[in-house]
């Protein structure tokens, strides 16, 4: 079927990717799998029994079943910061054409993390909305500053002058964090716990106020996915194709940084998911947008997840960040994406 | 004819040694006075008898304390310390071909750092451990990337981006070390996030001292070939240099000296970055010789120490300072660089 699809112009069905069906169920299950782990592993591990009384029997309140409740709300949120970093990677990859382009690597964290930390210094806020917004007008304006520098003269902006870009950017903005920080202990103590990254604090509350930003940003991920693929081809072709391509970046990348800056307001900034979750799902699913997207939410949320478990396992019975985690499973990944050829022009 | 051209060539050469000779013995009386200030400056101002008497020995109440026990140190760690970034950084910046490429960018630092930290808060060593420790990873960082970027030809480009992904899983232990860290260590692992100069001992800079007077001579032997390395590596192999030695030479040693140096003082940040491009353009471009460019290290860092020590209502160590001078600069280098096409 998909390979009969262009036949003389007519093309009624959509390309479906050769083994979509056997990677999402696999994704899936995948899900199912850390979504229990996450719930029964820890300091304490939870019984079948204890996991069922407490998703099933809100009557019953033991000590077990509490548990495994308390590790829903953790969980829910892995899950929400998981996909959202996943999709932030991929339209930051496709808006740039750039396989190494994430949140964390172009500095964008750092920025949110600068706009944070001037919040809590000088305008005392507190609450997830406010914080979210600081982060976002960090990470917005860093985002722009980032690719402005990085796409300057000859070749546009090309993997190693993105990277520099933002390792640059990153270093001078994380001084100024630490003029800010030092003289102010009370900021130093929020801050120091903040900046690892982590979703072990994770609450209800905080939860319902990534939502709707979770929500923009998939719907724009969803919606521009189509014209995104038509932007792989290159600027040119897809003006003919009649995407509008600047409106199309503006407006997925706002999805993009939107995206992980609503993460790093809430869970601190978590580098890597956003660069290893698109990789890995076009590794099985090839390179349509409209598909990897979604996909990549799911992986994101699955790494993310799995990420977190096995922080708490490693260093059982207390727990590593989940920030720590992925920075060690996501570096080499880069790494490896680096030591292809094509990366270095 | 020819001897006409010849005499220009000799002349414009003479011109260049004496423009090098004089910027490297401002740098030097610059650097000189600075060190004046770091210990004729502080909370209370001795009379600089009274401070030249006390450095030869002679007990004063108060004075003995203050300049020996702390200034001293202090200016001797900024001095050495900003000394070996400088080199460290203006090889790494020739023999890479790129100004954004030091050891700060590239994880070396970031890997002595970690060892460091991992040394003070987690197992609680003493200061030769820590240096040891941190020396030791240092090299390792640097070893693996090396491994990890030799698979084929050697590119610039994928060794700054394997230095970043290094960077970030070093960084990443550095974090975690001050999490788990008791309430009490973190003002001296807090030194590992941004660098100070702030209670170093004497005892503590001894390996530095040593290092820097060993290896800076070794560093400078090999600036001659680093000159014909830095018009490419095809070019350089033309003229005989033996490549792949020399720049393994150069790459211990600058490895040595930043993490030395960090081991002392924690990552300054920008130093090392800041003082190649700077010496290079007081000096004129062409000469490839890192002196210049340490001095302009060492200066900088006490000038910035200075700074940070008394311009301010609050005592700044001294990386958020050079952190706060270096930024701009290295964004404006940035946009330049791009608009020139040296990607």
């Amino acid at each position: 079927m998909s390979k009969s699809g262009f036949n003389g112009g007519e093309r009624d069905v959509p390309l479906l990717p050769k083994r979509l069906a056997p990677v999402l169920f696999a994704f899936l299950l995948l899900l199912l799998f850390s979504v229990a782990a996450s719930l029964s592993l820890g300091s304490r591990t939870s019984s079948l029994q204890e996991l069922k009384d407490g998703l099933f029997h809100p009557a019953i309140n033991t000590y077990g079943a509490n548990v495994v409740r308390k590790r829903i709300s953790r969980t829910v949120f892995s899950l929400c910061v998981g996909s959202a970093l996943g999709v932030s990677g991929s339209l930051m990859q496709a808006v740039t054409r750039n396989p190494i382009a994430d949140p964390s690597i172009l500095g964008v964290n750092t920025g949110a993390a600068l706009f944070v930390v001037c919040g809590i210094a000088f305008f005392q806020i507190t609450t997830a909305l406010q914080y979210i917004g600081a982060a976002l007008a960090g990470a917005m304006i860093t985002a722009v500053f980032v690719y402005g520098v990085g796409s300057m003269g000859r070749g546009g902006a090309t993997p190693i002058k993105l990277a520099l870009a933002g390792a640059a950017t990153s270093a001078a903005l994380s001084s100024a964090v630490s003029a800010i920080l030092l003289p102010r202990s009370y900021v130093m103590d929020q801050y120091r716990f903040w900046q690892v990254g982590s979703v072990g604090s994770a609450t209800w509350a905080g939860v319902a106020a990534f939502l709707p930003f979770l929500a923009i940003g998939l719907l724009i991920a969803v919606f521009s996915s189509a014209a995104l693929n038509a932007l792989a081809l290159g600027d040119e072709a897809a003006t003919g194709l009649g995407v509008r391509t600047g409106l199309l970046r503006l407006v997925s990348a706002f999805g993009g940084v939107l995206l992980c800056a609503a993460t790093t307001a809430l869970a601190g900034p978590i580098g890597f998911i956003g660069l290893l979750a698109p990789h890995v799902t076009r590794l099985f699913l090839g390179a349509d947008l409209r598909y990897t997207i979604p996909a990549s939410a799911l992986s994101g949320a699955v790494f993310l997840t799995i990420a977190d478990v096995i922080g708490r396992l490693l260093t059982y019975p207390g727990e590593l960040e989940v920030g720590i985690v992925t920075a060690f499973v996501g570096a080499p990944v880069l790494i490896l994406a680096a030591r292809r050829a094509k990366v270095c022009t | 004819m020819k001897n006409e051209t010849l005499a220009f060539i000799y002349s414009g050469r003479q011109q260049r040694r004496r423009r090098f000779a004089a910027v490297t013995i401002l740098l030097g009386l610059l650097t000189a006075g600075l060190c004046c200030a770091m210990l004729l400056l502080g909370n209370t101002l001795y009379p600089v008898a009274t401070v030249i008497e006390a450095l030869r020995g002679e007990t004063i109440k108060g004075a003995t304390f203050a300049v020996k026990t702390i200034r001293l140190p202090r200016m001797c760690a900024g001095l050495f310390a900003g000394f070996s970034f400088g080199i460290a950084g203006s090889v790494f910046q020739t023999m890479l071909r790129n100004p954004l490429a030091n050891p700060n960018i590239i994880g070396i630092t970031s890997g002595s750092s970690a060892g460091a930290v991992f040394c003070i808060v987690l197992l609680h060593t003493n200061a030769a451990t820590v240096y040891f420790a941190s020396i030791a990873s240092g090299l390792a960082a640097a070893l693996v990337m090396f491994l990890l970027v030799n698979g084929g030809k050697f590119s610039n480009a994928r060794l700054i981006l394997v230095g970043i992904g290094v960077q970030a899983m070093l960084s990443a232990v550095v974090n975690y070390v001050l999490l788990k860290g008791s309430e009490r260590d973190i003002p001296t692992a807090m030194r590992w996030l941004s660098g100070s100069l702030n209670g170093t001992w004497m005892t503590e800079l001894y390996p530095l001292f040593i290092g820097v007077w060993t290896l800076t001579p070794v560093v400078l032997i090999y600036t001659k070939r680093l000159s014909m390395l830095e018009l490419g590596e095809e070019a350089a192999a033309t003229m005989g240099v033996n490549t792949s030695k020399t720049r393994a030479a150069l790459m211990i040693g600058a490895v040595l000296l930043s993490s030395m140096a960090t081991a002392a003082t924690g990552p300054i940040a920008f130093v090392s970055f800041l003082a190649g491009p700077i010496a290079k353009r007081l000096v004129g471009y062409g000469n490839t010789n890192p002196l210049p460019a340490g001095l302009f290290g060492a200066a900088l860092t006490l000038a910035a120490d200075l700074l940070g020590q008394f311009a301010f209502e609050t005592r700044f160590p001294v990386g958020v300072i050079t952190g706060l001078l270096g930024a701009p600069y290295l964004i404006l280098l940035l946009i330049r660089m791009n608009r020139t096409g040296a990607f």
